[in-house]
């Protein structure tokens, strides 16, 4: 059994939304992680979460940086305190606005630099801070103010973007999955070098359910298969339980999308396009499961 | 000038309130500007905006000092802030509420916008819609005609509940 | 002849420049959203997808992609525009000079919100301020009406041939982005002609464009874009005059109010420049001789005359270890010595009654952080 601590590194007086499933597994993620750690935040809504100065919801030390350089910044912290042989820990917890789109350079500089760091991106598929407009990792056919018709070009994947740096650990998490994640981020923390874990977070506003459907929208995403929990540890790829699960039987995607509100406009066309997405996906994991590459 | 602040929380509509009297008072004949205060914070929090009236044009953007009313959609947001702050003695304070409250000093208006919004289902994502029933309550205290804020709801909201709302707002509040 | 008067509603800043760009109807757009701009690229998408702008909307995945995608699509003769805030801007900056070198008549606006850390999303004008030497043209408005028509403006006169430089109009963050107002929207007709850009790239006739330039040519390229500017000076009373004369609103390179008679001056930019005015009402009652000066444009900056009168400037943007940016730029070009207030930065609140106070309690030549010190 995996014993979670009882202490609080974030307070209950965020400004979060209720139902924000990225706060609720920062707090897992800062469990995990222990009070010897800095957290490297670009803009994004945990930006805004922690409150306004003088005050802070936050019990460690976060370090706020501009919107692009998370990965860069996080460089610097974590060579200097190597250097001065500390053993403080840099995570970034970062939105998916800025990992895949305006911070991809600086992160696969850091990825490719070998930085000693544990890089989170929090995806609640659009820019949340902004108010919801489109990023590259918002699927295809989901309503955000900057695609008023549903969107039309896919979500990028970024997990193999970072794969392709071969880092020691990469992993996919979900936040209706909090003991997952909690042992993923420990076991990212053990390992030298740079880590990476994408953590899917539903985000009640910006894709339109209420608050209260949080952990469902989260399950029901695991279990259409439209996300998968696995680990990559020094290129071995495991596949995390729930998902095992799913990949046995899988709940139809119409499920999982007809409870956002942000898939109203989605064609049949486009939904077909995502269930293809899912099973190459899947087909491609089964396949590497059964036949390790080389 | 005339100078109105509207405190409401994240997500009730307050500032589409603000835009909603500044395009009536201005269909009416007059100048206006709405300014909501942005804060950085989320929904439910407790928000102002701030809407001028003017025969002439508004030229000043700081925040209003010294409303000539006051407008609160929720009443439980005096708890958290002081809704009197510069209001000018004998001013105006417009309630959402289902029961009269006074206060001394003021000329207190009360009509249950939350109870009008329900009763015509006017309700998204849960919250019932005060700011168009509250039109009608601004035009019955003699901001804005009813017509100029029929008009305004009209060229924002489709849905002709939200004029009939606006109605029964100018109906049910008693002078 | 006055111009068609398409309607008159009520707006937003970020809304009016986003009627502005649908009349003029650029055939490229790449914006990112950053607060308080994003309105601008919301509307702006949502035009798109309604089919009542025809442009290519590239939703470009940061800042530097878009003032390059702009500078791309405008290199093949096309009409293009942006729209940014703050970090945004600063996150532009290798591109603003590069626009500004390649001479692509990209028009901009960027709703002026103050830099981090901490994080601020209110107004202030260092973002503008430190990209005053790229080569831009810039212009700050003071009302929704006048960030409309200058946008439209805008286009003409970074295009005209005797400019084609890039050109930013400037907004307060919020307390113009986001406030409403009448708003009176115009028929452009040919008051924008076709972009002709004469440097366009035209594969029958090929060109290299921005290759290694030796010192003497790059030097005269330089000295070209200084030239430019100094005409665009002609340019933009011309193309105002127009503008005035079609559609009825006129500006200038300065609005003056109740200034002929005046003993004092008080000098201010963008929302401030327009508060300024009822503070000047209030204080032309108390007796004394003040006028508003308001800096429109702010490059080219304008040519004033001071002479013999008292001037306060209200800065919002500020040089550290050299002073406020507004108060040096007038400094440098008049023999004016201001009582310099340093205000309004992050959004800090400042009404006509404190402004009418920076008057009244004028030290010439000094300098003050309101609310923080009285005396540097
Ligand atoms: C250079 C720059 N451009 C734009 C912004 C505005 N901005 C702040 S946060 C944000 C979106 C963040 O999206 P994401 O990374 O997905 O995080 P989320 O807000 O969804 O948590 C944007 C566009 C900025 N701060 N800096
Ligand atoms: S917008 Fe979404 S991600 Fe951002 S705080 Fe609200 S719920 Fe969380
Ligand atoms: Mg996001």
């Amino acid at each position: 059994m995996t014993e979670i601590p009882k202490e609080e590194y974030i307070l209950k007086c965020t400004s979060a939304c209720a139902g924000c499933s990225s706060t609720l597994s920062l707090r897992y993620v800062l469990k995990a992680a222990g009070p010897d750690m800095v957290l490297v935040v670009p803009a994004c809504c945990t930006s805004v979460i922690q409150g306004t100065y003088p005050r802070t919801a936050m019990n460690i030390p976060v370090y706020n940086i501009a919107f692009a350089a998370a990965a860069a910044c996080a460089s610097g912290m974590s060579a200097a305190y190597r250097k001065k042989g500390v053993k403080t820990r840099v995570i970034v917890y970062a939105g998916d606005g800025g990992t895949v789109d305006i911070g991809l350079q600086a992160l696969s500089g850091a990825f490719e630099r070998g930085t000693d760091f544990l890089y989170i991106c929090y995806d609640n598929e659009a820019y949340g801070n902004t108010g919801m407009q489109r990023s590259g990792s918002t699927p295809l056919g989901a309503i955000t103010t900057t695609t008023p018709g549903g969107k039309v070009h896919p979500k990028k994947d970024i997990d193999r973007i970072i794969e392709a740096h071969n880092p020691p650990y990469i992993a996919t998490a979900c936040s209706a999955y909090p003991l997952d994640l909690f042992q993923k981020v420990t076991k990212a923390l053990s390992l030298e070098g740079p880590k990476f874990i994408h953590l899917l977070a539903p985000c009640p506003p910006g894709w339109r359910f209420p608050a209260e459907k949080t952990v469902e929208v989260g399950k029901l995403a695991v279990k259409t298969g439209s996300w998968i929990l696995w680990e990559r540890e020094h290129g071995t790829l495991q596949v995390s339980g729930p998902s095992r699960a799913a990949m046995k039987k899988r709940v139809p995607l119409d499920e999982y999308l007809k409870m956002q509100g942000r898939f109203r406009n989605i064609t049949e066309q486009q939904k077909q396009e995502l269930q293809r997405n899912i099973d190459r996906a899947l087909a491609r994991i089964a396949c590497e499961v059964k036949q390790p590459c080389s | 000038m005339y100078e109105i602040r509207i405190h409401s929380r994240g997500g009730q509509g307050g500032v589409t309130a603000a835009r909603l009297l500044a395009d009536a008072a201005f269909r009416g004949g007059k100048y206006a500007t709405a300014s909501p205060f942005y804060g950085a914070e989320r929904r439910g929090a407790p928000v102002v905006s701030f809407v001028r009236i003017d025969d002439r044009p508004i030229k000043v953007y700081s925040q209003i000092q010294h409303p000539d009313m006051v407008v609160v959609l929720d009443p439980s947001i005096m708890e958290a802030v002081d809704i009197f702050q510069g209001l000018k003695s004998e001013g105006e304070i417009l309630l959402n509420s289902s029961h009269p409250i006074t206060f001394e000093g003021y000329r207190t208006h009360c009509v249950d916008l939350t109870g009008i919004a329900i009763a015509r289902t006017l309700v998204v994502a849960g919250s019932p819609v005060v700011n168009t029933p509250l039109l009608g309550a601004l035009a019955k205290v003699g901001i804005i005609s009813l017509d100029a804020a029929r008009a305004a709801i009209r060229g924002m909201f489709s849905d002709n509940r939200n004029v009939q709302a606006a109605e029964d707002a100018y109906g049910e509040l008693v002078l | 002849m006055r111009g068609e008067t398409a309607m008159q509603l009520i707006a937003t800043g970020n809304k009016a420049i986003a009627e502005a760009v649908r009349q003029v109807n650029p055939e490229v757009v790449a914006a990112y959203p950053i607060t308080p701009q994003t309105e601008i690229v919301e509307q702006i998408a949502a035009y798109v997808s309604d089919g009542t702008l025809a442009s290519q909307y590239i939703p470009v995945e940061s800042e530097h992609s878009a003032m390059a995608a702009c500078i791309g699509a405008s290199v093949t003769g096309a009409r293009t525009f942006t729209a940014t805030s703050s970090h945004g801007l600063l996150y532009m900056h290798e591109m603003l000079h590069w626009a500004a070198g390649a001479r692509v008549p990209v028009v901009m606006a960027n709703v002026n919100r103050a830099l981090g850390p901490g994080w601020n999303v209110w107004a202030e004008h260092s973002d503008a301020f430190s990209q005053r030497d790229t080569g831009w043209l810039q212009v700050f408005v003071s009302t929704v009406q006048e960030a409309y028509d200058t946008t439209i403006m805008a286009f003409r006169i970074a295009e005209h041939e005797d400019v084609l430089l890039p050109l930013m109009v400037n907004l307060d963050g919020f307390t113009l982005s986001h406030t409403m107002q009448p708003l009176e929207t115009v028929v452009v007709g040919d008051f924008i002609p076709p972009l002709h850009l004469p440097h366009a790239i035209d594969v029958a006739h090929p060109r290299g464009y921005g290759p290694l330039t030796g010192p003497d040519e790059f030097f005269r390229f330089r000295w070209d874009i200084e030239r430019s500017m100094r005409d665009a000076r002609k340019v933009i009373l011309d193309v105002e005059a127009d503008f005035g004369k079609r559609f009825g609103r006129q500006y200038g390179p300065i609005e003056e109010y109740r200034c002929e008679d005046a003993d004092i001056l008080l000098i201010a930019m963008g929302t401030f420049g327009k508060e300024a005015e009822v503070a000047v009402d209030d204080l032309r009652r108390e007796g004394i001789k003040a006028g508003s000066l308001r800096v429109r444009w702010f490059r080219p900056f304008p040519v004033l005359d001071l002479s013999g009168r008292d001037v306060v400037v209200i800065d919002r943007g500020y040089s550290f270890g050299f002073g406020g940016v507004l108060t040096r730029s007038i400094q440098a070009t008049t023999k004016a010595e201001p009582f310099s207030v340093i205000a309004g930065l992050g959004g800090q609140e400042v009404t006509y009654r404190d402004m009418a106070g920076f008057v009244r309690n004028r030290r010439p030549g000094e300098e003050e952080w309101f609310g923080v010190n009285t005396i540097v």
